[in-house]
C-alpha cells in the first residue's frame, strides 16, 4: 500500500511532464479505500467449440477442459486442465488415438492433483510438474500403441497452476496467447515437416500454406520407439486469454481472423461458436476443435 | 488429418509394456523352445529360442513375434502382408551382415520370424552403455562395414533394396564386433517414382522420406545420421529433424577428424544430391579419411596454455579468500578468513582501508548509500561507511553469519547460523523481525513481487512476505545452501540433494528438476532463457529455462562450490581445482583459463571488462575479461 501511495506521488518522468493538482487527503484516501476493494480470487473461465467440419464423415478430435480452484493455506489457487488432440490412422483409429489421449493424460494428471483438491493432508508432490506431464503423455503413448497400433495423434495439453502453465505438446495442434490489443502469439511449435522446412529455410511463410505435404508431422503420440514432447512451462496471458485448438481451426483462418474473433465476442462460449461457424464458412475441410480460457479476478 | 505412418517398427523399442509374452520353456510348432525375451517392440516381443530339431547340439535362434491387436480386418491384413514381406525379402538375401531367415509362420493373430540368432548388443545399447565416446578408429570401421552392407542391397537384382531404416538400433554387433543389419520390416525394393507411405525413423530419417520418396540416398543420409549419433551420443530423436549442422561433430566430440566430420556431413546434406551419389562413394570416402588420419596416430588435442594470462594485480591477504567481491565506486570490497573486509582500488588493487571483525569473512558485502553491509562469523551484521572504513552500526545475532545481505525496501534481510531470517531497518540499524527457520540460514536472500526467498540448511525453502509471515515452504532432501534467484515468476535454487529447482515463485510448486551428479550450493545464473549451475561432481551445467533440457556441461577437475556469473558472452566461474574458467555461455566451450594457488569456492565479479576473484591461496586477484 505504501508502494502504491509512493508510485502515485512518484515524479513525473520527463519529458512528458504533466501537472496536476495536489490530492487533498480526502481524495488520497479515497483513492486507497477504492483500490482496496478488488477480488482476491483470481479464477479460471473457458469454454470449447466442436465441428465435425463439411468434408469430413469421422470427427477424430477430442478435448478436455476442466476449470477448477485448489483451497490451500495461503489463498486459492486457479487449477485448470486444458487438451485438445487431433487423431489420425483412418481406419476409425484417429477417434481411439485422440479419445485414449486425452483420457490417459486427464487421468494420470487428476490422479496427482486429487488429494490436493480432496485431501486434508495431502502428501507433498514428489515430481514437479513437468515431470508429472511428461509421465502422462508417456503413459498416453503406451496407451495408444496398444488400443489402436499404427494410429497417432497430436496433443496439446495445458496444465495451470496459479498463474504459470505446464504445457506438454506433440504435433500440430496450437496454444496461443492472445492479447486484449488483438496481439496473438503462437506458444507451441507444430511438429510438422512443413514447419520445419519454414524453419530450416527452405519454405517461405507465404508458400506454407500451399505446400503439398502439409499434414506430415515428424512426431506424434503413438508414433515411433522415443517420444520427445515439447515440455515446459510460460506464464499465463492473465491479462488475455489462451486459446487451444486443432488444425482444422487455424488451417483456415488466419492470426487475425482468430484474435477478432476472440476479442470481439461477448463471452468465451459465444467466441467458440464464432470461431467454429468461420472456419465451416471457410470450406470445413477438417475437424475443428477449440478451447479458450481466461484468468479474471 | 490424413492418415500419415511416419514410423512402424517392431523392433525393441524401450519403454513399451511387454503384453502376453511367451513365458519361457514354451515350445512353437513342436520346434522352437522360448528361452528368454531380448527384446521388446511396439507389436510383440523378440525372443531367444532353441531349435529342437537339433537335439545333440544347442542350435539358438531368434524369434520375432508380431501380435496383431488391431480389432480392424482391413488393418489386420496389411500388417499380416508387412510382416510377410519382411520374410519373403530376407528370404532372398544372403550377406555375412544380414541374418538369415530360417522360418515363418503365423498362429491366429501371432506371427512369427524365425532368424539367425546374433550373438551381440545393438548399436544403440552400445553407444548409451559407454562412458565418454567411442573411438574414431571403431565408429569409422562400422561405418565402412554398413556401407559395404548396404550397397548390397541397393545392387539388389531385379529391384534395388532401400533399407530406409538406418538407426543404431537396427544394428547389431556380433561377437566378432562386425555388424549385422536386423529388421527388415520396411526395407522396400525401390520403383522409381513410387511415391510410399509415411515411414521411417524421426531422427535419421532425410527429409524427402518424409515426404515418401525415399532412394538409395536416403539411406546415405541415415547412415550418417547413425554415425553422428555413434560419434557425439546425441540422440537425433530428441532433436528437431534435420538439425545435424547445427550441433557438427566436432564441436561435441574435439577428438574426431575433420576428415571423418567431413564425410558425416556430406551425408547428411539436405538436398539428395548433394550427398555421396551413392553409399560405394561414401564407403571410398570413409576409407580415405581412415588412410589420412592413419586411424590411430591423431594429433594431440591442443591444449589451452593457463600461464598466458597475467593478471592485472594481485592483492595479498592474511589468510584464505572464500568469498565473494563487490564492486562500488572504483573500490572493490572482499572479505578474508583473516577476519578483514578489505577495501582495494578497483584499478591497481591498492590497499585503502581494512576493517577488522572478530571472525572470518566468507559474506559478499552488499553496498547502500554509501555503506557497506555484510556478514562475519563473529555473529555481526557489520556495516561500514565504503570511503571512510568506519563503522557506523552493527547489528548482532546469536550465531555466525555466512550468509550475505540483500537490501531492498528500506531493509537489509541476511540469514544467521542461529537459524533466523532477520530483517533489519536500514534507518534505524534495529531488527524489523525475526523469522524462525529449522536450521541455519546460509543462503543470501532473494527480494522480489513482495516477497523474500531464502533456502536453509535443513533442506527447507522460505517464501516469506514483508511483514515476517511465512507465505509458502517447499522441502528438498538435503541442505539448500545456494542462493536463490527470480525470474518470471520462477525462483531457481540448487540443493545438497543433487537437484537444480524451478519453483513457481508464487506458491512454491515444483515446475521442474534437473539432476545434477551431486549435491551442489552454487547459486544459478541466468541469462538468454538459459540457467547455469554447478555441482560438487565438478561440472558446470547449462540448462533451458522453461523445461530443464540440458544444453552443456563442462567438467572442471575438482568440485564446483562458487557460482558461476555471466557477463556479456562469457560465463566466468572458479573451481576447487583452483582454476577460473572462462567459457563461451551459449556453448560450453572453453575460452580461457587461470591457475591460481588454491581451491577457488568463491564467486567471481565481472565490472567494466575486469574479473575480480578471491582464492584460497589467500590472494585476490584481477583479470582481463
Amino acid at each position: 500500500m505504501i508502494e502504491f501511495i509512493r508510485k502515485l506521488f512518484a515524479p513525473p518522468k520527463p519529458p512528458e511532464a504533466i501537472t496536476t493538482a495536489p490530492f487533498s487527503e480526502q481524495q488520497v484516501n479515497e483513492i486507497i479505500n477504492n483500490s482496496s476493494v478488488r477480488f482476491d480470487l483470481l479464477q479460471l473461465v473457458a469454454a470449447c467449440g466442436q465441428s465435425v467440419g463439411k468434408q469430413r464423415e469421422l470427427n477424430e478430435d477430442s478435448l478436455l477442459a476442466l476449470t477448477a480452484t485448489l483451497a490451500g493455506n495461503s489463498g486459492n489457487i486457479p487449477f485448470g486442465l486444458y487438451i485438445v488432440a487431433d487423431g489420425m490412422g483412418g481406419h476409425q483409429f484417429g477417434e481411439v488415438a485422440s479419445n485414449s489421449a486425452i483420457r490417459t493424460v486427464a487421468g494420470y494428471v487428476m490422479r496427482k492433483f486429487h488429494p490436493y483438491l480432496f485431501n486434508l493432508k495431502p502428501e507433498p508432490l514428489e515430481e514437479s510438474l513437468q515431470e508429472v506431464m511428461l509421465a502422462a503423455v508417456t503413459e498416453a503413448q503406451k496407451v495408444i500403441q496398444r488400443e489402436a497400433p499404427g494410429s497417432g495423434t497430436t496433443l496439446t495439453a495445458v496444465l495451470i497452476l496459479g498463474q504459470q502453465m505446464t504445457v506438454a505438446h506433440v504435433g500440430d495442434s496450437r496454444a496461443y496467447s492472445i492479447m486484449p490489443d488483438g496481439r496473438i502469439e503462437t506458444i507451441t511449435r507444430d511438429h510438422s515437416l512443413v514447419k520445419r522446412l519454414e524453419e530450416l529455410g527452405h519454405l517461405t511463410a507465404e508458400q506454407a500454406p500451399n505446400y503439398p505435404h502439409r499434414n506430415v508431422l515428424y512426431r506424434a503420440l503413438g508414433q515411433g520407439d522415443v517420444l520427445e514432447p515439447d515440455i515446459f512451462t510460460v506464464p499465463f496471458p492473465t491479462t488475455g486469454t489462451l486459446m487451444l485448438c486443432s488444425d482444422g481451426l487455424w488451417g483456415v483462418l488466419n492470426d487475425q481472423d482468430l484474435a477478432r474473433a476472440v476479442r470481439d465476442s461477448s463471452s468465451l462460449a459465444r467466441a467458440c461458436q464464432t470461431l467454429v461457424t468461420a472456419a465451416n464458412t471457410a470450406g470445413g475441410p477438417d475437424n475443428i476443435s477449440v478451447v479458450v480460457v481466461q484468468m479474471t479476478s | 488429418m490424413e492418415t500419415q505412418r511416419i514410423t512402424q517398427s517392431f523392433d525393441s523399442g524401450k519403454g513399451s509394456e511387454p503384453r502376453r509374452q511367451l513365458s519361457a520353456g514354451t515350445t512353437l510348432t513342436e520346434r522352437y523352445l522360448i528361452q528368454e525375451v531380448i527384446g521388446v517392440g511396439g507389436m510383440g516381443s523378440v525372443y531367444r529360442a532353441r531349435d529342437l530339431h537339433f537335439p545333440s547340439v544347442v542350435k539358438l535362434v531368434a524369434v520375432k513375434e508380431m501380435i496383431n491387436m488391431a480389432p480392424d480386418p482391413a488393418v489386420r491384413q496389411i500388417i499380416v502382408q508387412n510382416f510377410e514381406r519382411e520374410a519373403n525379402l530376407l528370404a532372398t538375401l544372403n550377406h555375412s551382415a544380414i541374418p538369415r531367415i530360417y522360418d515363418y509362420f503365423t498362429q491366429n493373430e501371432h506371427s512369427y520370424l524365425v532368424l539367425e540368432f546374433i550373438h551381440g548388443k545393438d548399436l544403440e545399447a552400445i553407444i548409451s552403455e559407454t562412458d565418454g565416446f567411442l573411438s574414431e578408429e571403431q565408429v569409422l570401421t562400422w561405418g565402412i562395414e554398413l556401407c559395404d552392407v548396404l550397397e548390397y542391397l541397393h545392387g539388389h537384382k531385379p529391384d534395388p533394396i532401400v533399407f530406409r531404416d538406418m538407426k543404431p538400433s537396427n544394428v547389431m554387433i556380433n561377437h566378432n564386433g562386425d555388424v549385422v543389419l536386423v529388421d527388415f520390416g520396411i526395407a522396400k525394393t525401390f520403383q522409381t517414382g513410387q511415391r510410399g507411405t509415411m515411414i521411417g525413423t524421426e531422427g535419421y530419417s532425410p527429409p524427402e522420406q518424409y515426404r515418401g520418396e525415399a532412394n538409395h540416398l536416403a539411406d546415405v543420409y541415415a547412415l550418417g545420421a547413425t554415425l553422428h549419433h555413434a560419434l557425439t551420443r546425441r540422440d537425433p530423436r530428441l532433436e528437431p529433424p534435420f538439425s545435424f549442422n547445427e550441433r557438427p561433430v566436432r564441436r561435441i566430440n574435439p577428438a574426431i577428424s575433420a576428415e571423418l566430420e567431413a564425410v558425416v556431413n556430406t551425408a547428411l546434406q539436405y538436398n539428395p544430391e548433394e550427398r555421396f551419389p551413392s553409399v560405394a562413394e561414401m564407403k571410398n570416402a570413409l576409407m580415405t579419411a581412415g588412410r589420412k588420419t592413419g586411424l590411430l596416430s591423431r594429433m594431440p588435442t591442443t591444449n589451452l596454455s593457463s600461464t598466458s594470462i597475467k593478471p592485472l594485480w594481485t592483492f595479498q591477504c592474511e589468510d584464505e579468500v572464500r568469498g565473494t567481491p563487490t564492486y562500488y565506486q572504483g573500490t572493490v570490497f572482499i572479505g578474508s578468513y583473516d577476519n578483514n573486509l578489505y577495501a582495494l582500488n578497483g584499478a591497481d588493487g591498492k590497499f585503502q582501508w581494512k576493517y577488522a571483525t572478530d571472525g572470518g569473512v566468507v559474506s559478499r558485502p552488499g553496498v547502500y548509500d554509501g555503506n557497506v553491509y555484510f556478514g562475519s562469523e563473529d555473529k555481526s551484521l557489520h556495516v561500514i561507511g565504503a570511503r571512510s572504513g568506519k563503522v557506523a552500526w552493527t547489528y548482532r545475532t546469536d550465531g555466525p553469519i555466512r550468509s550475505s545481505p540483500r537490501i531492498a525496501e528500506g531493509h537489509v534481510f541476511i540469514g544467521s547460523d542461529d537459524e533466523h531470517l532477520h530483517a533489519i531497518n536500514l534507518a534505524t540499524g534495529r531488527s524489523a523481525w525475526k523469522f524462525e527457520t529449522a536450521g541455519p540460514i546460509r543462503s543470501t536472500p532473494f527480494v522480489a513481487d513482495e516477497l523474500v526467498y531464502v533456502g536453509g540448511e535443513s533442506g527447507d525453502f522460505y517464501a516469506i512476505d514483508f511483514g515476517g509471515t511465512m507465505k509458502w515452504r517447499f522441502q528438498s532432501k538435503r541442505a539448500i545452501t545456494s542462493s536463490p534467484f527470480v525470474e518470471k515468476q520462477t525462483v531457481y535454487f540448487s540443493s545438497m540433494d543433487g537437484t537444480l529447482y524451478a519453483l513457481d515463485a508464487r506458491n512454491g510448486w515444483a515446475i521442474w528438476r534437473f539432476r545434477l551428479g551431486k549435491g551442489s550450493i552454487v547459486s544459478p545464473a541466468a541469462a538468454d532463457n538459459m540457467i547455469f549451475t554447478g555441482a560438487a561432481d565438478g561440472f558446470i551445467y547449462a540448462v533451458e529455462s522453461q523445461n530443464a533440457k540440458e544444453l552443456w556441461r563442462f567438467r572442471t577437475e575438482h568440485q564446483i562450490s562458487g557460482s558461476p556469473v555471466i557477463y556479456k558472452d562469457a560465463l566466468y566461474c572458479g573451481s576447487v581445482d583452483g582454476v577460473l574458467y572462462c567459457l563461451e555461455y551459449k556453448t560450453g566451450r572453453l575460452r580461457w583459463k587461470f591457475a591460481t594457488q588454491a581451491a577457488i569456492t568463491g564467486t567471481p565479479l565481472v565490472y567494466d571488462d575486469i574479473v575480480y576473484i578471491g582464492s584460497t591461496d589467500k590472494q585476490v586477484y584481477a583479470l582481463l575479461a
